[in-house]
């Protein structure tokens, strides 16, 4: 006994290093193999207080900016409230309302990052106005990411900008779909993989988020199409996509929340079960 | 001894905190980012406790990743540069390295220049590593810290000159 203590006295030092790095490397493979057990990130009370006081600092650098964003939102809106009217008296088809399914709250974005291989945005709002973990977070001009985890205040989101957050997307027009990933490149642009070589498709075509996803609303764009490489030893495409949103700079940003997800889960996941019973 | 420990928390908070409000705002040229906050763990004095030392530089660390999102990269980095640090003195000092007679923050010269370069490199090519994780991805791992080792080394050199501590 007396020898154990004696040799973990004279060796504390050593000790303290391999433990303290036994941590933070568990910590660091962690947050890269399975992105949903980060334990340390800024959705915590005191980081995120502390990016929301810099944020409103430099707030200011970017209202003329922001201004013209909202104008131009403003504008595009106005032009669907005129155009209703004629569409109304024009057609009697019923389009389906979807929007009802879907609940849409704004907030800000007070931290973003997109140089690294998984990208992390931070929101200030959370858990006490109604955020929950995997709402969809959208811009003005597309896509930007699912919520990963909240807290009362601030909500942290995995970006579209993550190589390991695979989403639905579909060529808009044709319901050919595939995944979205990111080769953790190039912050303009994502990659559309496993699309069928079946697919009709050219240069400038818009990609949107697919129905597969319970996550995003159908429809939602994401980018356009910019190069097209064909897969030598399977019979998919790789698309490179330019995304519309400037990922670089995000100021406001929508949580779209699916009232009914949880349904379509449920029924999902029964279906799929139920072949095993019998 | 006491006002040792006092200088060094107050440089653990400063340093930190520029960090976190100024620099990490800075992406220059999209994602080269300066990492000031090393300047704590190279600028430790040199004959205090060491294991101190090195919970010091690990949570200096931990609180990097806590704002920037990345796991335990920083606090990874930070170790290591801490525990083999008195390798790259003694690689940049030689001999007078084993006396304990020099002062890191005193005059510049190519000592020093050599001390700081090298501890720089090695962190942050570990951080590097580490965050973008991925072996194919080599030769990005080599030009980020290339280019990152530049703005830190030009801006530690910024402020060493800036706050040259009273001079003995």
């Amino acid at each position: 006994m007396q020898q154990i203590i004696i040799f973990l006295i004279k060796n504390s030092y050593k000790l303290l290093f391999l433990l303290l790095l036994g941590i933070s490397l568990t910590l660091t493979i962690k947050s890269h193999s399975y992105h949903r057990s980060q334990y340390i990130n800024s959705s915590s009370a005191f980081s995120g207080y502390t990016y929301s006081q810099i944020n409103s600092v430099k707030e200011y650098f970017g209202l003329q900016q922001k201004n013209e964003d909202l104008a131009r939102e403003n504008a595009r809106l106005k032009e669907i409230l005129f155009n209703k009217k004629d569409t109304i008296l024009e057609s009697k088809i019923v389009v389906p309302n979807i929007l009802s399914d879907f609940v849409v709250r704004q907030a800000k974005v007070i931290k973003n990052s997109y140089t690294k291989q998984e990208n992390f945005l931070t929101l200030g709002k959370g858990s006490f106005e109604g955020l929950k973990t995997d709402m969809a977070v959208i811009s003005d001009k597309g896509v930007v990411g699912i919520i990963e985890k909240t807290s009362k205040n601030y909500a942290t989101v995995i970006s579209i900008l993550h190589t390991k957050n695979p989403l639905n997307g579909k060529i808009k027009n044709s319901d050919h779909f595939g995944s979205i990933t990111w080769d953790g490149k190039n912050a303009g642009y994502v990659q559309l993989i496993d699309v069928p070589k079946l697919a009709t498709l050219k240069k400038g075509d818009t990609i949107v988020t697919g129905a597969q996803s319970s996550i995003f609303p159908e429809n939602i764009p994401i980018g356009k199409i910019e190069q097209i490489f064909a897969e030598k030893t399977s019979n998919k495409f790789v698309i490179n996509v330019r995304l519309f949103n400037d990922m670089t700079s995000l100021g406001y940003v929508y949580v779209i929340e699916n009232k009914k997800k949880k349904e379509k889960e449920t029924l999902e996941a029964e279906t799929e079960k139920d072949p095993t019973k019998q | 001894m006491n006002s040792n420990f006092i200088l060094n928390l107050i440089r653990f908070i400063v340093l930190l905190t520029i960090q976190i409000v100024v620099l990490e705002q800075v992406k220059l040229g999209g994602w080269i980012n300066p990492y000031l906050y090393i300047l704590f763990i190279i600028l430790y004095p040199i004959n205090s406790n060491k294991s101190g030392f090195i919970a010091a530089s690990f949570c200096l660390g931990l609180l990097m990743d806590l704002f920037c999102d990345s796991g335990g990269v920083h606090a990874t980095a930070s170790l290591l540069l801490a525990y083999f640090r008195p390798f790259f003195l003694k690689f940049a000092f030689g001999l007078s390295y084993e006396y304990q007679t020099i002062r890191i923050a005193d005059k510049l010269s190519v000592d020093r220049f050599t001390f700081i370069i090298s501890a720089i490199v090695f962190h942050h090519f570990i951080l590097f590593c580490l965050e973008l994780y991925r072996f194919d991805l080599f030769f990005e791992i080599i030009s980020r810290t290339i280019l990152s080792t530049i703005f830190t080394f030009a801006i530690c050199i910024i402020s060493l000159y800036l706050i040259k501590p009273n001079k003995r």
